[in-house]
């Protein structure tokens, strides 16, 4: 596959990597703010093969993991009600709320229905005018733009039985708060090719500048992250921070300022409670007024969400970096991927999740 | 953030008002969003996300990182494991 | 001791209801095998949890296996469920080396099933048979309500022969044997899924249904060390070679190049974000076969027009004992799965 392909193989590959090998002199620790990036390094085995100088970090970086439980638990009650067909990207169907996941609502005869895209969703709106539709709008900003669409498109055609769950959440913020945190440890950052492509990367160089972090925009197949990977640890080899883009074939400066221009146009920006982290100020998104019509937090009200996280889950402190997986007591034990405790065991990119796999294989 | 794909533009339509268009990934079709891609054109690339074209592949991007990597000989044939 | 006295408390299980992801030949699949059913069936020959049962009959030996099919859509690119059901069946009963005989078909029709449908599907599994050399010799068809099943369920039931002397099971397999794929990966499943409500695919994708048993024929006159051989349906080949790995108590290391994929497939899976070796195979077949005998074999299976993309994907080694690892193009080394449930389109 074209733009795939090219940026998958191995000789390549290998020959960034004996570049990493050859430039890393003393111990780095780097971090990706990604899932799917997440989700490259633990396919492809990158983090086994770097020099052992490097610690590669995942951070927040999968908005399934970073979904508060009271959203998720309102997801879930919503789901329940008679009337509503229940629409949501695959990913979200197993994170546990306080009780049950939306596959279990299913079970019990809810209407949960996996969807590849938010327009889907509009669709099965429009083909069932008796129901509720309401679509669980998760996401970083890669995904804000087509959630955007689908009220914009909503109001435009009067779809009145559509409503979305919104939990999107910014990179940046998030960035910042690992950042300002005086436990945090992470020298630099790959960031998230695709949240750049829609967002550009001017809003990292402030933050490259305040804390003196280089960030490198970094695309998801095996060279683009060596590849963001090498441009992290020159910088820090010759003591530059800046902002430095590798996913260059995607990622323009200023972003996708069309798409930027709806999402601000649909939504505003809030603060936002991080799953296991806590409140970060400005750092979510949520529907504006003139839009609450298609606000699925105004439509339905849920009585009695009893939010209870497990106890002995830490994922928040594994989303910062400051604790391995395999440091956490009930690792392996009580949470496991069939019985996870949290998002972070739940999801195919969670660190949890990934470091069960390398446990086993005794690393 | 996530899972985009690139593909081909082959069609370029509307429907209910919006740019759509159909993208061939190796010959699997489906279609996606163009409305954030006001200036896309059949037979260029791009990357899909759930079902939107996000950003019109840069093809000379492409070469010149591809090409800048062929000039560097050494081949590291077997990497030890991290451990 | 009477039936009455029997006091049978429900093993704890994670679920209290079942789940979609019980039925998607994945981890929780397993466990509730081995939770619920296997406890109140068991025997030796359940047991061994092979695709088929080997019965000792006086004189003959039988292979004897069943499989229900509800698959939706029941028309896709490539087939439909009636000859999905013929085949998978056939394939089951001779992935023991036997040679599949008979078969019966019981029928589950919805209420409204459009009667043209259903002639498409019974024309299908009589074409399927043919080609297959097996005869449906008994049925059965019940009607319920419509909405308390979905269009049509097919369940099959196949009877077959086993040559005295031959041993094709799990049991079997040893350290250094290699491991053959047919061909390429994923086709059935990713024609299904595109090819569903919603999804608004123009795909090539056609599923890969086919009886497997003339192929089979074929590698056994190549030679006498086929130790193990499994069609990788639900779950796809890591939920295949997982088994085999667990049952054998050895470990499997696959090789990431050489794992075929067709291309159309690929962009597919890569839309949706899934993996081809997770996905449904419904005319391909997994052959552990020792060392020495694998060019041959493999050779044999090129020259069958069913084999003719098989390759050596890998191999049975004694580290991780009980685990499936892939060589990735970096040289790493990463573990593959059971999947725990369905694979559902994901955007992370």
């Amino acid at each position: 596959m074209k733009y795939l392909d090219e940026f998958r193989d191995p000789i390549l590959a290998k020959k960034i990597l004996a570049e990493i090998h050859k430039t890393v002199t003393k111990p780095w620790v780097i971090m990706e703010i990604c899932g799917g990036q997440t989700h490259s390094i633990i396919r492809n085995g990158i983090d086994q093969v770097l020099p052992k100088e490097i610690e590669l970090d995942h951070g927040p970086g999968c908005p399934v993991c970073v979904t508060p439980l009271e959203i998720i638990d309102k997801a879930i009650a919503i789901a329940g009600k008679p009337n509503v067909i229940f629409t949501s990207f695959g990913d979200m169907l197993r994170v546990p709320g306080s009780k049950k996941d939306l596959f279990m609502v299913k079970s019990e005869g809810g209407d949960v229905r996996a969807v590849y895209s938010p327009l889907e969703a509009l669709t099965i709106a429009k083909n069932n005018p008796k129901k509720e539709v309401v679509f669980f709008a998760v996401g970083f900003e890669t995904t804000a733009p087509g959630n955007a669409m689908a009220i914009h498109q909503a109001a435009k055609e009067g779809i009145a039985n559509f409503s979305e769950l919104v939990s999107h959440v910014l990179v940046p913020p998030a960035m910042e708060a690992l950042l300002s945190s005086p436990e945090n440890r992470v020298q630099g950052y790959l960031a998230a090719g695709h949240v750049c492509t829609i967002m550009g990367w001017e809003e990292y160089d402030p933050i490259a500048e305040k804390y003196q972090v280089p960030i490198v925009p970094t695309g998801f197949e095996p060279v683009d992250v060596l590849e963001g990977i090498l441009l992290v640890v020159k910088q820090l080899e010759e003591g530059r921070y800046e902002v430095e883009n590798q996913y260059l074939r995607s990622v323009k400066r200023e972003g996708n300022q069309p798409a930027q221009e709806l999402i601000s146009k649909i939504y505003k920006i809030t603060d936002r409670k991080w799953r296991g982290i806590g409140e970060i100020p400005q750092s979510g998104l949520s529907i504006r007024e003139q839009y609450s019509a298609y606000d699925a937090n105004l439509k339905f009200s849920v009585e009695d969400i009893q939010t209870n996280e497990p106890e002995l889950c830490i994922s928040g402190v594994i989303l910062q970096g400051l604790k391995k997986p395999n440091e956490c007591p009930a690792f392996g034990k009580e949470c496991t991927p069939t019985t996870p405790l949290g998002a972070t065991m739940v999801s195919s990119e969670g660190a949890c999740a990934a470091y069960y796999k390398y446990q086993r294989m005794g690393k | 953030m996530c899972l985009a794909i690139p593909g081909k533009v082959t069609k370029i339509y509307s429907e209910n008002g919006i740019k759509m268009g159909k993208i061939d990934y190796s010959g699997t079709i489906n279609t996606a969003c163009l409305e954030y891609l006001p200036e896309i054109k059949v037979g260029q690339y791009t990357l899909v996300h759930a079902g939107f074209a996000l950003s019109i592949l840069n093809d000379d991007e492409v070469k010149k990182s591809l090409d800048a990597w062929e000039e560097l000989g050494e081949i590291i044939k077997d990497i030890d494991n991290k451990s | 001791m009477k039936i009455e006295n029997l006091s049978c408390p429900l093993p704890i299980m994670d679920h209290k209801t079942i789940q979609l992801a019980h039925g998607a030949g994945g981890q929780l699949s397993n466990d509730l095998i081995d939770t619920l059913f296997l406890p109140r069936f068991s025997n030796k020959t359940l047991n061994a949890m092979e695709d088929q049962a080997v019965l000792d009959f006086p004189g003959k030996r039988l292979s004897f296996s069943t499989d229900t099919f509800v698959v939706d859509p029941i028309f896709f690119p490539g087939g439909n469920i009636g000859e999905l059901a013929i085949n998978g069946t056939v394939n089951d009963v001779a992935m023991c080396g036997a040679k599949p005989l008979f078969l019966s078909v019981a029928f589950i029709l919805e209420e409204g099933l459009p009667m043209e449908d259903l002639h498409q599907i019974l024309i299908s599994m009589e074409i399927a048979a043919k080609k297959a050399g097996v005869t449906i010799v008994t049925g059965d068809t019940k009607v319920v309500n419509k909405g308390s099943c979905d269009k049509i369920f097919i369940n099959t039931t196949g009877i077959g022969v086993l040559e005295p002397d031959l041993n094709i099971a799990s049991s079997q397999i040893k350290i250094g044997d290699k491991i053959i794929l047919s061909g390429t990966l994923a086709d059935h499943g990713m024609a299904v899924m595109t090819s569903r409500d919603g999804l608004s695919f123009q795909s090539r994708v056609k599923s890969d249904t086919a009886a497997l048993n003339g192929l089979i024929d074929s590698m056994l006159k190549g030679s006498n060390n086929i130790h193990a051989l499994r069609d990788p349906t639900r779950g796809g080949v890591a939920t295949t070679l997982n088994e085999f790995a667990r049952s054998s108590n050895m470990g499997i290391s696959l090789i990431e190049e050489n794992i075929p994929v067709k291309s159309d497939v690929k962009g597919a899976c890569e839309i949706l974000g899934i993996d081809p070796l997770y996905v449904a195979n419904e005319g391909k077949l997994i052959a552990v076969v020792s060392n020495e005998d694998a060019p041959n074999i493999l050779d044999a299976m090129k020259n069958h027009p069913l084999g003719k993309d098989a390759v050596i994907i890998g191999e049975v080694v004694s580290n991780h004992p009980g685990m499936v690892t892939m060589k990735t193009g970096l040289g790493a080394n990463r573990i593959v799965d059971m999947p725990i449930g369905e694979q559902l389109p994901r955007i992370c």
